[in-house]
C-alpha cells in the first residue's frame, strides 16, 4: 500500500448563513482503510461525509477522490457532468435507506449500471445476483422495498451501491434508524466489506461496531476534529476532555 | 306521446358506432393529457423562467377558458392560419390538453412531495438531474396520483360529448341522428345515457386494477 492518500479532504469549511458547520477540516483515507467518524449529533459528522460526494458542497476547501478533485469550480453544465461521473465511484448508503420504492429489488441494483454503464440487461441481471449474494439477500430478488425489513432494505442499498463497483463508501448512519435486532445483519455485510479491504467511512453511533472494524476514528464536535486516533486509543484513553465527556455520556444513555 | 323504446334497435348500429367514437376520443384524449401533462409538471418545475412563462400563459388559456370555445378555436379558428385538422384530431388535441392542463397540477403536487432522499439516492449513484426525474421521480409521483387522475379522465369522458359540436359522430351525435329520424329524444339520451355509464363503470374497473397492480411497490 502507498502511503498517497486515497481520499483527502484539505481545509473543508462549510456554513449555512452566520452558521458554521465545519472548520478547516482535514482528513486522509488511504486505499482500503476505514475511517469512523463520532460525535454527538450537530456536530457536522454528516455534513463532511455529505460533503464527500457533494450533496452538501463545502464552502471552501477541496475533496480530493484518487488524484481527482471532486468540487471543482466548473461552469454549471460541466460541473453536472463532472459530478455525475466521480459519484459513480463512491458509494453513499443512508439512514433512511432510500430505496426506490416503485422498483423490485432487481429493479433498484441494476437500475444505474444500466443506465450509467451501458450494462446489458443479462449482466446486469447477474450483478444483481452477485451483490445479493454477498449482503445473503439472494432469495429477494424480486421483491419490492416495501417487503422487506429495516435490515433487509439495509442490505439492499449496500448491495445497490456495491454494483457500481465504487472506489470508496459512504456510510451515514447507517443501522441508526434500525431495530436493535435488526443491527447486526447490517454490522455483519460491512465487516465482510471492510475484510475485503473496501476503503469506508463511516458515520456511526455505534462505538463497539467502530471499535472493532476501523482504522482510524475522528472525534468531531461543533464543526471541528477535536481529536483524532485509533479506535483503542480514542476509545480507551483519549487526550481531550471533550472526546471524554461524549464518550462518558454515550456510554450512560445507552446502558440506562 | 307515449314513451316507445321498441325504436331503439333499429338504431343500435348509429349507436353503438357513436359508443366506439366516444371510447377512441377518450382514450386518446387520456393518453395526450397523461403524457402532456407529465411534461407541462416537469416544465412547471424545472424549466428556466423564459420557457415556463409561456407556459403558465397557455396553462391559464386552459383553465380560464370554456372548453366548447377551445373545441371552436382548434377546429375553426386555426384553419385561418391555415392549420386545417380533421374533427376527431382537433377534438384529441382540445380535450387532451385541457385534462393536461388538470393533469399537470396534480402531479407537480406529487412531484414534489417525493421524499427527497429518492433524489439523493439516485444522484449519489451518479444519475443526473434528468435521469432521476425520469426514472425515479415522476414514476413514483405517477404513480401517487393514479387515483385523482382517474377522476379527471372520468370527467373527461362526460366532456366528450362537447366534441359532438365540432362534428365527430360520437355517443351523443348519434343519438341526436336518431332522434332527427324518429322525434323521439327521450328514448334516445336514455339510451346514450345509459352507455355512458357502462363506460363510466367500465373505466372504474379499469382503474381500480391499475391501483391494485401499483398496491405491491408502495
Amino acid at each position: 500500500m502507498t502511503d498517497t492518500a486515497f481520499v483527502e479532504i484539505r481545509n473543508a469549511a462549510k456554513s449555512f448563513g452566520r452558521l458554521e458547520v465545519l472548520r478547516d477540516i482535514n482528513l486522509k483515507v488511504n486505499r482500503g482503510q476505514i475511517v469512523a467518524i463520532i460525535g454527538p449529533s450537530g456536530s457536522g459528522k454528516s455534513t463532511l461525509l455529505r460533503a464527500i460526494n457533494e450533496l452538501d458542497p463545502l464552502s471552501s476547501g477541496e475533496v480530493w477522490l484518487e488524484g481527482v478533485q471532486i468540487n471543482k469550480k466548473l461552469p454549471h453544465r460541466q460541473y453536472e457532468k463532472h459530478v455525475n461521473q466521480v459519484r459513480q465511484d463512491i458509494g453513499m448508503v443512508f439512514q433512511h435507506f432510500n430505496l426506490f420504492p416503485h422498483l423490485t429489488v432487481r429493479g433498484n441494483i441494476t437500475l444505474a449500471p444500466k443506465l450509467l454503464k451501458g450494462v446489458s440487461e443479462a449482466e446486469a441481471d447477474k450483478l444483481a445476483e452477485q451483490q445479493l449474494a454477498k449482503v445473503g439477500l439472494s432469495e429477494k430478488i424480486d421483491a419490492y422495498p416495501s417487503q422487506l425489513s429495516g435490515g433487509q432494505k439495509q442490505r439492499v442499498a449496500i448491495a445497490r451501491a456495491l454494483a457500481m463497483k465504487p472506489k470508496v463508501m459512504l456510510f451515514d448512519e447507517a443501522t441508526s434508524a434500525l431495530d436493535p435486532e435488526l443491527v447486526e445483519e447490517v454490522n455483519l455485510v460491512m465487516k465482510q466489506l471492510a475484510e475485503e479491504h473496501m476503503t469506508m467511512i463511516i458515520v456511526t453511533h455505534e462505538m463497539g461496531f467502530a471499535e472493532s472494524v476501523c482504522d482510524r476514528v475522528l472525534f468531531m464536535d461543533q464543526g471541528v476534529v477535536v481529536e483524532e486516533g485509533p479506535p483503542e486509543v480514542i476509545f480507551r484513553n483519549p487526550e481531550s476532555e471533550r472526546t471524554r465527556t461524549f464518550l462518558r455520556k454515550h456510554i450512560e444513555s445507552n446502558t440506562r | 306521446m307515449t314513451l316507445d323504446f321498441t325504436v331503439v334497435p333499429a338504431f343500435l348500429d348509429v349507436i353503438l358506432l357513436g359508443v366506439l367514437w366516444t371510447i377512441a376520443i377518450t382514450v386518446a384524449a387520456a393518453l395526450v393529457s397523461f403524457f402532456v401533462g407529465i411534461f407541462f409538471a416537469v416544465v412547471a418545475l424545472y424549466a428556466p423562467w423564459f420557457i415556463r412563462l409561456p407556459f403558465r400563459a397557455f396553462e391559464w388559456l386552459f383553465m380560464g377558458t370554456p372548453l366548447l370555445l377551445q373545441l371552436f378555436l382548434i377546429y375553426f379558428g386555426l384553419i385561418q392560419i391555415g392549420i386545417d385538422l380533421p374533427a376527431f384530431v382537433a377534438g384529441v388535441i382540445g380535450l387532451g390538453l385541457h385534462f393536461a392542463v388538470y393533469n399537470s397540477e396534480l402531479i407537480q403536487s406529487a412531484i414534489l412531495a417525493v421524499d427527497k432522499g429518492q433524489t439523493e439516492a439516485s444522484r449519489t449513484l451518479g444519475l443526473s438531474r434528468m435521469q432521476t426525474l425520469r426514472y425515479v421521480v415522476v414514476p413514483q409521483a405517477v404513480r401517487d396520483v393514479i387515483p385523482p387522475i382517474g377522476n379527471n379522465m372520468i370527467a373527461l369522458l362526460k366532456d366528450s360529448a362537447l366534441v359532438s359540436v365540432i362534428g365527430v359522430s360520437e355517443l351523443t351525435l348519434s343519438a341526436q341522428q336518431a332522434i332527427g329520424r324518429t322525434f323521439r329524444p327521450f328514448e334516445f339520451y336514455v339510451t346514450a345515457a345509459a352507455f355512458y355509464y357502462v363506460i363510466n363503470l367500465v373505466m372504474e374497473a379499469v382503474q381500480r386494477r391499475i391501483e391494485r397492480r401499483i398496491a405491491a411497490s408502495r
